[in-house]
């Protein structure tokens, strides 16, 4: 009998065309290629360079999200989009889209959002499929028993020209969560709890499978924040088993396979799961019940607190001490109550709909503080339709929040949505580096819960003071 | 692309830890659409004042700096974003080696396929070099040891097929489309979507 293997295996084989050797890494197929205005047009220069074209442009899907405008009147109505370049690369994957026979999904479609939630949204990431990305947050398509990872535009390149990637296979790491997250944890606070355990570069060279009936236990949305963030501790991937809520998830959506081959599907996808007995090259386990909401306070997401908890000193670590300068903190300080100055719930973490429901639960009936700017961004067109059909964009308006078009927008500011210099910005978004949201923006992650409750306030607030 | 065999040079010293993408090329700058140029905005917003003067007191504003192409940084470098930005703006502005103890994943796939080698040091060879900046350096990628000025030499892994293409020039896409056989074969053979 063979051995029993890791969910990551059984698809890592499914898709090996050459197996890697000492010398040579394998060579993997691609299922899915999913495209950005960012990070392909060197891509389509290097085929029309080459005198190249797509192998199988029915496998590759693009969008525009990253450098979009966030504002109604620019996305529908005549308002020019603020910056120049940004407009120059919607318009040239616009050109490239249309000259490579790539579908793409334009600044107006319905369809358009955040290129890691309209895989899932539309049913083309499945369980099994290996999908990639010119994104670093593709790991988030994971939490479909799929093998995503991001890459660079040089590869990006590669799965153009020939539907297949040069890798090496990864270690593989399987985190453990058993026990029930309490009222007020979520699985935002779940992962920032798992990097800071592991560390930034814990998981490098490993591909995750998150276990155990904690992570049984969570909707398609929770997963999808749990692998999003994968990446956040070096990992390349981050892989959650399928199972019925995966299956209800995709079911009837318009990408997935329908009638007769949805059966057929379902066959495939059932076997994906790891065999009993198969071995990972580590372990780690959490007991998610101990765990409380988790708010970063330095320039990494692994350097996280509970919200409650007190600033760690480390002595003899510049780098550490350096991160505190620039985030206006000293060791042994608390950040609870601590001043708020904007507040963004968003991005391909935590921009679905049950994360507008949680930070909206919160908002429902009170006011943010007078002087915080709240920006909520849905991560899809088809996120923002049904947060409106549930009347959420009017409790958000009410509130004093702005209600905006889809798109990545404050995650990483490339569309001018900028948090100022040195503000405090609690964002439900996934990387606090420096001046990522801005030149001096000192950002806060946390969860959509956490972030509402700290608008309300106008100061880091736990949000069990509030539920 | 062009092979690299040995690189020589003296080093500059970047003493921070868990250098992130956003730092070696911060997302405002990704609006362009050609790989060019970047070099200018490499490590901006530590380079420059916010009048867009050269801060004197940043390492790669020193005079010492100029002709380096061998940057030794803290331990684990280029973390965070895909964004093949961050090699471009490291070769462009004139670097051929990072030097760490530690490399992102997608970053040292990027740094490879740019003619841009990471350098993965045991911490005490990785302490000697923070310790002496602009130490003189020879890298050797048929040997893949890096020779201290003291004559030490040290090894640094490198995955055997990127070394290959580094020290032949050869281009993973040439390599790919070599492929076209087996990938068809591949594709009738699967019956899966
Ligand atoms: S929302 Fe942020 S992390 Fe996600 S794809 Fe957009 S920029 Fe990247």
């Amino acid at each position: 009998m063979a051995a029993p293997q890791t969910l990551f295996e059984k698809v890592w084989r499914h898709h090996e065309v050459v197996a890697e050797t000492a010398d040579t890494p394998a060579v993997l197929y691609i299922d899915l290629h999913l495209i950005h205005e960012v990070t392909s047009p060197q891509a389509f220069t290097v085929l029309r360079q080459r005198g190249l074209g797509l192998r199988r442009p029915e496998r590759t899907f693009a969008t525009m999200d990253h450098s979009t405008p966030t504002r109604t009147e620019q996305v529908f109505g005549d308002a020019p989009i603020t910056l120049e370049d940004a407009a120059r690369q919607v318009s040239e994957l616009e050109r490239n889209c249309a000259a490579f026979g790539v579908e793409l999904l334009g600044l107006r479609d319905a369809r358009r959002g955040i290129v890691h939630i309209i895989g899932p949204e539309l049913g083309l990431t499945q369980p099994g499929k290996t999908v990639v990305c010119g994104d670093s947050h593709t790991s988030t398509h994971g939490a479909l028993g799929a093998l995503a990872f991001g890459i660079g535009t040089t590869e990006v390149g590669h799965v153009f020209a020939t539907q297949c990637l040069l890798q090496r296979k990864p270690r593989t790491l399987a985190i453990n969560v058993n026990g029930a997250l309490q009222p007020g944890v979520t699985a935002k606070d779940l992962i920032l709890a798992i990097i800071g355990r592991i560390g930034v570069g814990g998981g490098t060279g490993h591909v995750i499978e998150y276990r155990g009936e904690t992570i049984r236990a969570l909707d398609m949305d929770a997963r999808m924040t749990v692998c999003n963030m994968s990446i956040e501790a070096g990992a390349r991937a981050g892989m959650i088993a399928p199972d019925e809520t995966t299956f209800r998830y995709l079911a009837g959506r318009p990408r997935a396979p329908q009638s007769e081959a949805w059966a057929a599907a379902l066959e495939r996808w059932q076997q994906l799961p790891g065999d009993p007995g198969a071995r990972f090259d580590r372990e780690v386990d959490i007991d998610a019940a101990a765990l409380e909401p988790m708010m970063t306070f330095g320039t990494n997401p692994g350097m996280v607190i509970p919200i409650g908890g007190t600033i760690p000193e480390r002595t003899g670590d510049p780098a550490f001490a350096k991160s505190l300068a620039y985030m206006g903190f000293a060791p042994g300080e608390r950040i609870q109550e601590h001043p708020v100055n904007v507040v963004f719930v968003g991005s391909c973490t935590n921009g679905r709909l049950s994360d507008l429901r949680a930070a909206a639960s919160l908002l429902r009936g009170r006011k943010i503080a007078s002087g915080v700017h709240m920006l909520v961004v849905p991560g899809s067109q088809q996120v923002k339709r049904d947060a409106e059909a549930e009347g959420l964009d009017r409790i958000f308006i009410d509130a004093g929040a702005e209600w905006r078009e889809s798109g990545c927008s404050m995650c990483l500011g490339m569309n001018g949505d900028l948090v100022p210099k040195g503000h405090y910005a609690v964002s439900t978004s996934n990387r606090n580096f420096e001046g990522r949201q801005g030149i001096g923006a000192r950002t806060l992650l946390a969860s959509p819960l956490t972030a509402a409750a700290c608008a309300v306030r106008g100061r880091v607030t736990d949000p069990r003071e509030l539920l | 692309m062009e092979p690299i065999r040995t690189l020589r040079s003296r080093t500059v010293v970047l003493p921070v830890s868990d250098v992130d993408t956003d730092q070696i090329i911060p997302a405002r700058f990704l609006t362009t659409t050609t790989r060019e140029g970047l070099g200018k905005h490499l490590f901006a917003d530590w380079r420059y004042a916010p009048d867009g003067s050269a801060r004197p007191d940043f390492v790669l504003n020193q005079p010492q700096a100029a002709g380096c192409t061998v940057l030794v940084a803290g331990r684990n470098f280029g973390c965070g974003s895909s964004r093949e930005h961050a090699p471009w703006a490291l070769t462009d502005f004139g670097l051929r080696a990072v030097i760490s103890t530690q490399f992102a994943d997608i970053f040292r796939s990027n740094a490879l396929k740019n003619g841009l080698l990471p350098v993965l040091l045991e911490q005490d060879a990785h302490r000697w070099l923070l310790e002496h900046p602009g130490a003189d350096v020879t890298i050797d990628l048929e040997s893949t040891t890096l020779t201290l000025p003291t004559g030490a030499a040290v090894h640094f892994p490198l995955e055997p097929f990127a070394r290959y293409c580094l020290t032949n020039g050869v281009d993973e896409l040439g390599f790919l489309l070599g492929r076209a056989a087996q990938i068809d074969s591949y594709e009738s053979q699967r019956s899966r979507p």
